[in-house]
């Protein structure tokens, strides 16, 4: 009865400030990325252009949210011995949907994301934020929480991809940014942000500046 | 024949290390390897599901979900590929459940020491991962019994590295703000550099 009221109570207020304050935590704060140490995997695997990036942001925030929202929803329902199982199950739905939509209108994109697309269902941050936050609380500040940790993660996403674009082949977005005259000066783009050991290098340099700034420390 | 697969191990334990080059399983070795013996522990069980999981979802692949994979049941015309993810991710989970209960029976030890991560070995990205690289790059049943098996090395060796790596950084004086994930993002760069050093080996 009182968990109803207060859902109800929750409702009526749609902006008020906790709301806002579980949407804008995880952009920097809590980011899930460089605080919560969620869905690394995908983060450095996706982002050598920034097209990549913003793709598999867009499909991380739709699939974060929607499962925050879908799971917040049966919570109630779901025996809490197979409970993993369950949310597994509507996360994988999901990335199936979001798989079929890209295969049908961007095909190239589909096909260069390859495995990565599927491997959303194992992204850390949708079953962590699953976990921790859609199993205990209502719909809609389950569906808050997810938005603002998809949009955290695509906001790191974007910064690496960005960084790895510009100096691993000197454009973003596939606009050519450093003029030809740099490299006849001799400017070379740097081969290793386009591979594996650049982007962890890269990603611990903005985990460093992110931490220093908010000023969160691990021990 | 020999050759083929011991080049595919090779491959898939250095060249194209799970862990190193494809990004795979991140998050539990920057959570997990933070001790030799648990890293151990963690490598030992990943190796198994691995091993076990590939070959079993190969089988699901090619016998269910592949188009034209029911013409044995009369029904050639059914394509249920887009079942893929949904159908690898619930035996990962299944065998994960298992191995679970295995070890709770037979090593509480090692049970208690890998806690929440031994369930979320479920959601290792490099379970599902060399799965869907074992549908995507159409391999045989042995290949993907190679496969599954030394991706599980690859990266049980990464983790257990790590951990031995992260036991010395303990006596260093590191800026706090870099201390834990930032450090060891940076050192698994350098080991990343060390690993591309045998992209040349050709068996």
């Amino acid at each position: 009865m009182s968990t109803a009221a207060a859902e109800a109570k929750g409702s009526l207020q749609l902006f008020d400030k906790k709301v806002r304050k579980t949407f804008s935590d995880p952009l920097v704060d809590n980011n899930p990325i460089t605080v919560q140490v969620l869905g690394v995997c995908s983060a450095l695997a996706v982002t050598t252009q920034v097209k990549q990036a913003l793709i598999m942001g867009i499909a991380v925030i739709f699939c974060t949210s929607l499962s925050n929202l879908i799971l917040a929803s049966i919570r109630n329902f779901i025996p809490n011995s197979i409970r993993i199982i369950v949310q597994l199950a509507v996360i994988s739905v999901l990335v199936i949907f979001v798989d079929e939509v890209l295969a049908a209108y961007m095909y190239d994109l589909e096909k260069s994301l390859s495995v990565f697309i599927g491997l959303i269902i194992t992204n850390c941050i949708l079953l962590g934020r699953a976990e921790a936050y859609a199993m205990s609380n209502p719909p809609w500040p389950s569906f808050v929480d997810g938005l603002g940790n998809g949009l955290g993660y695509a906001v790191v996403l974007l910064v690496v991809g960005a960084a790895r674009e510009l100096f691993g082949a000197g454009s973003l977005l596939g606009f050519r940014l450093i003029p030809e005259a740099a490299y006849a000066m001799g400017y070379t783009n740097n081969g290793l942000m386009v591979l594996a050991p650049g982007a962890f290098m890269l990603l611990g340099l903005i985990i460093w500046a992110m931490r220093s700034w908010t000023g969160f420390e691990e021990h | 024949m020999l050759e083929h697969y011991l080049s595919l191990m090779v491959k898939a334990i250095f060249v194209e290390n799970i862990l190193l080059s494809l990004f795979l399983g991140m998050c539990s070795f920057l959570a997990i390897s933070k001790k030799v013996e648990t890293a151990t522990g963690l490598g030992a069980a990943v190796v198994f599901v691995l091993t076990i999981t590939t070959p079993m979802n190969w089988v699901l692949k090619t016998f269910l979900l592949d188009a034209g994979a029911w013409t044995w049941a009369g029904m050639p015309e059914l394509d249920l590929s887009f079942l893929t993810f949904i159908v690898f991710i619930s035996t990962i989970a299944a065998m994960v459940q298992f191995v679970e209960m295995f070890l709770d029976r037979f090593s509480p030890a090692l049970y208690n020491a890998l806690g929440i991560f031994l369930p979320l070995i479920a959601v290792n990205c490099a379970v599902l991962g060399s799965s869907l690289f074992m549908a995507q790059r159409d391999y045989t049943l042995m290949e993907s019994v190679v496969f599954g098996f030394s991706s599980g090395l690859g990266w049980a060796l990464a983790i257990i590295t790590m951990a031995a790596i992260r036991y010395k950084l303990r006596y260093h004086n590191i800026p706090p703000a870099l201390r834990g994930l930032g450090i060891t993002m940076l050192t698994t760069g350098l080991m990343a550099i060390a690993f591309m050093s045998f992209a040349g080996i050709q068996l």
